[in-house]
């Protein structure tokens, strides 16, 4: 094993000059500081997405309100909702996946080094091209602003009649660019966990993280590409007269959405897959249980991966679909809940008969499961088409994608920033912070989104910037928007934790929670090689059988 | 001393956060009076056979998700509650279990029954309200969508409106369902009234089509629900379910041409002199345009702007005075007329029966 590794001066390493650490930090191209730049630059979009999402909520929080105008309102919505799916949900998991994928197959680093430095820089350009669009999106023609078109952009809305000036340019030039960034690490992922597992590491040995980041990038690069099409389309139907999308001109809009959602609706397993590898690292240690059902786990994940690609149109329930189509896509979506059930069961069962310790990351674990259990429900409700003719593009459908991506995904991100914390920092978070911050957020969360469902419910439509007052909505917008402070509340906890733990918090071992993984046999931080050995493996969890010689685990697996 | 400022600063925070609070719930601005007898938009409230439908079907949904939430939430918090790490933990480990096939394959095949169940059910529910065979005694109507407003064609007998739809109650011995075509001018929109049918969207380039039969008289609101663009919000829709008669009454006035008085000389002047007749039509005139609502029988509507305000003097005139005080973002231009041009302008609308 490879616990003995060569450490470095901490003393000296801190006495360099801060210009010359930045440089280091610029052209970096080692796994851990690209995942580290990529969580951060994510954090700081989180911020950003979050500080729109309250404004729209002010707004909305009695009815017609004059907090923002319908065109700023319009814009928010846009931003946000692309900024938190492109620029902070998809870097974070690829921060989390750059950090640790080598870290926990015995690898140096990850298979392409420069490309992945490239691929984040695409990422962070990206990132920076749509933001532009608030300076720049007016263009010669004095109109325009920030994109407010929706996060997914539907035709005609993009084409340049109704979308005068520069803004959907932004838009799609952010989104294309950060896209070949995504596919560049998406390569690089698939590439290192087949490539560089180390000795005994065999493809049924590897940590679940690993697998489920495997059918996460398959996912991307299959997803990315028809988005990136789509957006070269768009760009031609702007600026050299084609008309794909151009319905002024013969164009389909429909076609967009097909585009649009063949991407959009694997996307969510991109981002809920790598969720689902924190829950199934974290939910073990802290029940004191190998996972259950490993094998069952694996052939789950890759189901799901498969069937998300044939469920896409469940989101075109009301454009006109035959009759057989509805039918079709009705089935295939309800069929993704049977492996996702498996899961939950599987990490349900993974707790039956331990000994749970609730720390931080374990509550972020529960909250996970719990809310993706509801979020699972709701989502049978939107797959059954007539159901949808209802709920569809109502605020039921955003208080259901919100627990999928808050109640399920962010809560098990929280899980894993906790988690690895000590890793990345080699220093302990606060508990208590961390205690505070999980009662805080998960009481804002069901206020606001449990609510969230009763005007979608009672025919509120979602993007309106106004409502009458009358309709029965007004006490729920209410007490949807109290929510929001509960968890701007938490968020800021969350972030004065990492703060001010990374400097002050207590110096932790190479391995606080006791766990079996092979990043926690390296010390923390983690030497820019790893490991000064790479390790050796026969079971799924290797340090246990260190620990335990006289039980190893590559006995009974 | 440093105990105190830290107080005075709390105090100071949390009185800025509810002055704060207090101002924007105060923010409310006027609202152009609540349009007459919005009807509750309850998507469980059914009144027509295709809401019907998915209220049932929806109830049939809720109750297995019920179930399954009842079921996996007691695991969930059995295993919590039993499987807690004690105060007096002997900190030994407890036994690995990796896995066991006949679990895996109960949880594996139970979800299938029931995922095999629940699209049964609904298939039936998507061919019986999708592939509903149209009765001769159908009322067709074309609905176009328009940013930000309704536009509503009965080509039958000859009628072009905007806004507001009647169609006839609906009685199951004699239906006489409402057939609407639906297509788009401009962007993407839909065409929600909860109460009587689940959305449909209208899309440039593409004809779509639904269907509803009403079983009550009154009134049903609804509004766009595929985001269109700035005004989105207030593209508000109203279904006026009559009686046959009262039906057969407002059909009959709604097709005659419009009935100019001389009384109103000046006003028709301007309005025909100016812009106004680019964008609307008001017939047996010379206003022909197409772009924004039809204004032949204005006056039978209860709202103008698509349901933004209620038809009344005042807030008419400020439309024409200013269309953004209603409605910030919508296609019509302020015309900068006159204020006599102004009185002149609504006194004419106002003949429009
Ligand atoms: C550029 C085209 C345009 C011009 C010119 C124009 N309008 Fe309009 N008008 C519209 C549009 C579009 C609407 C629908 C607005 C909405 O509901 O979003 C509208 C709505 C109206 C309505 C409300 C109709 C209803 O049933 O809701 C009235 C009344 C009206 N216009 C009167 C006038 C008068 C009077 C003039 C001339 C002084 C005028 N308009 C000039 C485009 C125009
Ligand atoms: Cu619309």
């Amino acid at each position: 094993m490879s616990s003995d590794s060569i450490a470095l001066n901490p003393a000296l390493e801190s006495t360099r000059p801060i210009g010359d650490r930045l440089h280091d930090w610029v052209t970096t191209v080692d796994h851990k500081k690209l995942g580290i730049l990529y969580i951060l630059y994510a954090l700081v979009f989180l911020v950003i997405g979050g500080i729109e999402a309250t404004i729209m909520r002010i707004q909305l929080i009695v009815p017609h309100n004059h907090f923002v105008s319908p065109q700023v309102f319009n814009e928010m919505f846009t931003m946000h909702g692309t900024t938190m799916i492109f620029f902070v949900a998809m870097p974070i998991m690829f921060g989390f996946a750059n950090y640790l994928l080598p870290l926990m197959i015995g690898a140096r680093d990850m298979a392409f080094p420069r490309l992945n430095a490239w691929s984040f820089w695409l990422a962070a350009f990206g990132g920076l091209l749509l933001y532009f669009s608030f300076i720049g999106g007016n263009g010669l023609y004095g109109a325009g602003g920030a994109p407010d078109v929706g996060w997914f952009a539907y035709a005609p809305l993009t084409a340049r009649v109704f979308s005068i000036g520069h803004s959907t340019d932004f838009w799609t030039l952010g989104l294309l660019v950060s896209g070949i960034g995504s596919i560049g690490t998406a390569a690089n992922i698939a590439a290192t966990v087949l490539c560089l597992r180390c000795p005994g590491m065999t493809l049924g040995k590897m940590p679940l993280l690993a697998w489920m980041n495997l059918v996460m990038a398959a996912l991307v690069l299959l997803a990315i590409s028809p988005l990136t099409a789509a957006q070269i389309m768009l760009s031609l139907d702007r600026y050299l007269g084609a008309h794909f999308f151009d319905t002024q001109a013969g164009g389909s809009a429909v076609i967009w959405m097909h585009f649009f959602w063949i991407f959009g609706h694997p996307e969510v397993y991109v981002l809920v897959i790598p969720a689902f590898a924190f829950a199934s690292e974290i939910i073990p240690v802290f029940s004191r249980k190998p996972i259950f059902g490993y094998p069952v786990m694996v052939a789950a994940t890759v189901a799901i991966g498969f069937v998300s690609f044939t469920v896409w149109a469940h989101h075109m329930f009301t454009v006109g679909m035959s009759s057989y189509a509805n039918s079709f896509f009705t089935i295939s979506t309800m069929i993704v809940g049977v492996p996702t059930g498996i899961k939950i069961f599987n990490w349900i069962g993974t707790m039956w008969g331990g000994k749970i310790e609730f720390k931080t990351p374990m509550l972020f674990c529960i909250g996970f499961l719990f809310q993706f259990l509801i979020a699972g429900l709701t989502g049978i409700m939107l797959a059954v088409a007539p159901f949808d003719w209802q709920l569809g593009n109502s605020y039921f459908v955003v208080a259901h994608f919100h627990y999928v991506i808050v109640g399920a995904i962010l809560f098990a991100l929280f899980a894993a920033f906790y988690y690895w914390f000590p890793k990345m920092s080699g220093r302990m978070y606060n508990e208590r912070l961390g205690k505070w911050h999980f009662w805080l957020f998960l009481i804002g969360f069901h206020l606001t989104f449990d609510f969230m469902h009763i005007p979608g419910l009672l025919g509120m439509p979602r993007r309106i910037y106004t409502y009458e007052p009358g309709r029965g909505w007004d006490i729920w917008n209410l007490i949807i928007t109290v929510g929001v402070f509960f968890q701007a509340a938490g968020i800021l906890l969350f972030v004065c934790n990492l703060l001010w733990s990374r400097i002050k918090g207590p110096v932790c071992t190479s391995d606080p929670w006791d766990a079996w993984t092979l990043e926690w046999s390296t010390s923390s931080p983690p030497p820019e090689y790893n490991f000064a050995a790479i390790p050796v493996v026969r079971s799924r969890r290797p340090l246990w059988d260190i620990k335990h010689p006289e039980d190893p685990d590559w006995k009974y697996e | 001393m440093r105990r105190t400022r830290h107080r005075a600063l709390v105090q100071g925070i949390a009185g800025l956060f509810a002055v704060s609070l207090a101002f924007l719930l105060l923010a409310t601005s006027q609202c152009f009076g609540a349009p007459a007898n919005p009807s509750p938009t309850n998507i469980f409230r059914p009144s027509s056979t295709p809401a019907d439908e998915v209220f049932h079907i929806s109830i049939f949904v809720l109750i297995i998700a019920a179930l399954i939430f009842a079921v996996v939430f007691c695991l969930l918090v059995y295993s919590l509650v039993k499987f807690r790490r004690g105060p007096d933990d002997d900190g030994r480990e407890p036994p690995p279990v990796y896995g066991s096939n006949q679990v895996e394959l109960a949880w594996t095949v139970l979800p299938i029954l029931i995922v095999l169940v629940l699209f049964l059910a609904t298939a039936r529910v998507i061919h019986s309200v999708e592939d509903a065979a149209k009765p001769p005694a159908a009322v067709a109507v074309i609905a176009i969508g328009h940013q930000f407003w309704w536009e509503f064609r009965y080509p039958s007998v000859g009628i072009v409106t905007a806004n507001e739809l009647h169609v006839p109650v609906s009685d199951p011995a004699h239906p006489t369902p409402t057939y609407i075509e639906l297509r788009s001018a401009d962007t993407d929109h839909s065409f929600w009234i909860p109460r009587l049918a689940g959305k449909t969207d209208l899309i440039p380039n593409r004809t779509n089509s639904m269907w509803i039969d009403p079983h009550e008289v009154g009134i049903y609101v609804g509004q766009c629900a595929q985001y269109c663009g700035t005004q989105h919000a207030k593209m508000l829709l109203r279904v006026y379910v009559d009686t046959k008669e009262q039906f057969d009454r407002w059909a009959r006035e709604e097709a005659q041409p419009a009935r100019v008085g001389d009384t109103v000389n000046q006003g028709r002047r301007v309005f025909e002199t100016t812009a106004c007749i680019n964008c609307h039509a008001v017939s047996g005139t010379v206003a022909d345009g197409r772009f924004g609502p039809d204004l032949t029988h204005l006056m039978s509507r209860d709202t103008i702007a698509s349901g933004a305000a209620s038809n009344t003097h005042e807030n008419l005139r400020l439309w024409i005075h200013d269309p953004e005080a209603i409605k910030p973002g919508s296609l019509m231009p302020a015309m900068q007329l006159s204020d006599q041009d102004l009185d002149a302008v609504t006194a004419y609308l106002e003949t429009l029966r």
